[in-house]
């Protein structure tokens, strides 16, 4: 069982704030890291790695420092964002060499039980210049398991995955969450993050959000006023029935057709709209959310 | 943690210098070496002058600084930039291990692609003295191992590592070499002829004391391999962004 602990941390890169005075503790089980492109997730992990030293504050694990102190290496199984590999070997040679590197005993042995793991054995044996995205990802996976780590610390693992890729890799990482390993993965997507990890760190513009299990993140980040345009087949009934209902706080018709409406029970309000458009014989035609976007979510969470 | 020499990364490494096209410049400098040699004892016959100056001008100068900086910034360069080094670096071992088993495999290619052609050359061009050629390989060893330990820092230090590797060849040790005397105090190449003379018993720099180029070589080899490791302890795998 290994926790990261996280005190007062700031990262700054010249006159540029990546990280700003964030306290965390990554304990075992899976942890999400959920934030916005830049928004200084890369950067943490960068130091809970030991790949970066904090500007201020403390980063350790188990109540040793990351920075300088290459021994930390034996608990941390790392899988980088970056695509590079040495990509003139073979999958097989790149996680023997990993096992060789790391000293265990039976090299051969930890890296076919690794590659296993991740269901690249037909693939081992090709060069990794040949290897897909998803492969490729699976295969710097299968390196940093092969010294069986009881930290795995992954930087975006999901880019790039085709959706079966994805469901096999949320397996594995729920699986080494329930075998007590302390697993950390950063994400820009609720839904990805929702499904694997039980609690949720999230970090907007370099500063800790929010924090709790994913229950609590979404009932903030849904919450919230939501605005949706629909074009129907009778926009004037259709506002005035939405605005009868407690789930809707505004409606306007908009000049070039169509209602804007602000909902204020996001989850109320979907049950809600369909059911009275049916009641009401309104046919709709489109409802398209108009702030959706992550950056509004999370521009709402850091304002809360 | 305990300094030692790891196979793995002497393996990637050498995988990694020759598996790209660069490579093959390591064949083809000690074989334009060996060939003038052939030809300078073809058209000129055993001849002093024109030996010392192939094998110095040539050998020393020009051959043994770009065999070690191919090797060296093969080895580490790529590595740094693409950022594949931090599976090395993400292993409990000693970031001197990681330095010291590259810099084994760039002397290697030294010894292969430099050192033995200078030998072999300098056997071509002065066969009645055999010392003539150990000498100045006995020189290129030294300079070579010099020139990786620089080039490995330079390689760590920044991303234009081979750029400026080439430039500082130009400009300081080709250029500013031959027109000012006083650069002979430091620079690698007249350090490496100045070892190589008593050996090879020809005069190759004036004014230069073995003793002296012999403990600036070292201290050159021990300040890179130690601040390059260094470096190595404290790297940023996010980059400067």
């Amino acid at each position: 069982m290994s926790v990261i602990l996280l005190e007062h941390v700031s990262r700054w890169y010249r006159n540029v704030v990546a990280v700003n005075d964030v306290s965390m503790t990554i304990g075992p089980g899976v942890t999400g890291l959920l934030g916005p492109n830049g928004a200084g997730k890369s950067t943490l992990i960068a130091m809970m790695s030991g790949f970066l030293a904090p500007s201020t504050g403390t980063v350790t694990l188990d109540g040793e420092p990351l920075w300088r102190n290459e021994k930390v290496y034996r608990k941390i199984g790392l899988v980088p964002e970056r695509e590079a590999l040495f990509d003139y070997l073979t999958g097989r040679q790149f996680v023997v060499a990993n096992a060789e590197l790391h000293g265990l005993a039976d090299p051969g042995a930890a890296a076919q039980a690794s590659i296993a793991l991740v269901e690249m054995t037909d693939a081992q044996d090709r060069t990794i210049s040949t290897y897909s995205k998803g492969m490729r990802q699976r295969i710097k996976m299968a390196s940093s398991l092969v010294h069986d780590p009881t930290v795995l610390l992954l930087d975006e693992p999901f880019n790039g995955m085709d959706p079966r890729q994805r469901m096999h890799l949320m397996e594995l990482l729920r699986t080494m969450g329930a075998e007590g390993r302390t697993v950390l993965f950063s994400s820009h997507i609720l839904e990805e993050v929702e499904q694997v990890a039980r609690q949720i760190e999230v970090v907007v513009a370099g500063r800790h959000a929010a924090s709790g299990d994913f229950g609590a993140i979404r009932r903030l980040m849904t919450d919230r006023p939501n605005r949706f345009v629909l074009r129907t087949g009778d926009d004037r009934t259709m506002a005035s029935v939405l605005l009868a209902d407690g789930s809707v706080r505004g409606a306007r018709l908009r000049p070039e057709g169509g209602i804007e409406i602000e909902a204020s029970d996001f989850g109320r309000f979907s049950e809600v709209l369909p059911r009275l458009a049916r009641d009401h014989g309104v046919r709709l035609l489109e409802v398209t959310p108009t702030d959706e976007s992550l950056e509004s979510v999370f521009a709402y969470l850091v304002s809360a | 943690m305990s300094v030692t020499f790891s196979t793995t990364v002497a393996r990637i490494g050498v995988r990694s210098v020759f598996g790209r096209r660069r490579g093959v410049l390591l064949f083809v400098l000690p074989a334009v070496l060996i060939g003038l040699a052939v030809l300078v004892r073809l058209l000129v016959g055993e001849d002093e002058l024109a030996a010392r100056n192939t094998l110095y001008g040539l050998g020393l100068v020009v051959v043994v600084p770009l065999v070690a900086l191919l090797a060296t910034t093969g080895l580490l360069a790529p590595e740094i930039d693409d950022g594949s080094i931090s599976y090395l670096l993400a292993k409990p071992i000693s970031r001197y291990t990681i330095v010291l088993s590259k810099l084994a495999v760039a002397t290697a290619c030294v010894v292969a692609f430099a050192v033995v052609p200078v030998l072999a050359a300098g056997l071509v061009l002065r066969t009645s003295e055999p010392s003539f050629g150990l000498g100045l390989g006995l020189g290129a060893f030294t300079g070579g191992l010099a020139y990786c330990a620089l080039f490995a820092l330079l390689s760590v230090l920044t991303r234009h590592a081979v750029v400026v590797g080439l430039i500082y060849l130009l400009i300081w040790e080709s250029l500013l070499g031959g027109l000012l005397d006083g650069v002979r105090w430091l620079s690698v190449s007249r350090w490496s002829a100045a070892i190589a003379e008593p050996v090879a018993d020809v005069s190759l720099v004036d004014g230069l004391g073995v003793g002296y180029a012999a403990v600036a070589t070292t201290l050159v080899i021990v300040l890179g391999v130690w601040l390059t490791g260094r470096r190595l302890r404290a790297f940023n795998l996010t980059g400067d962004e």
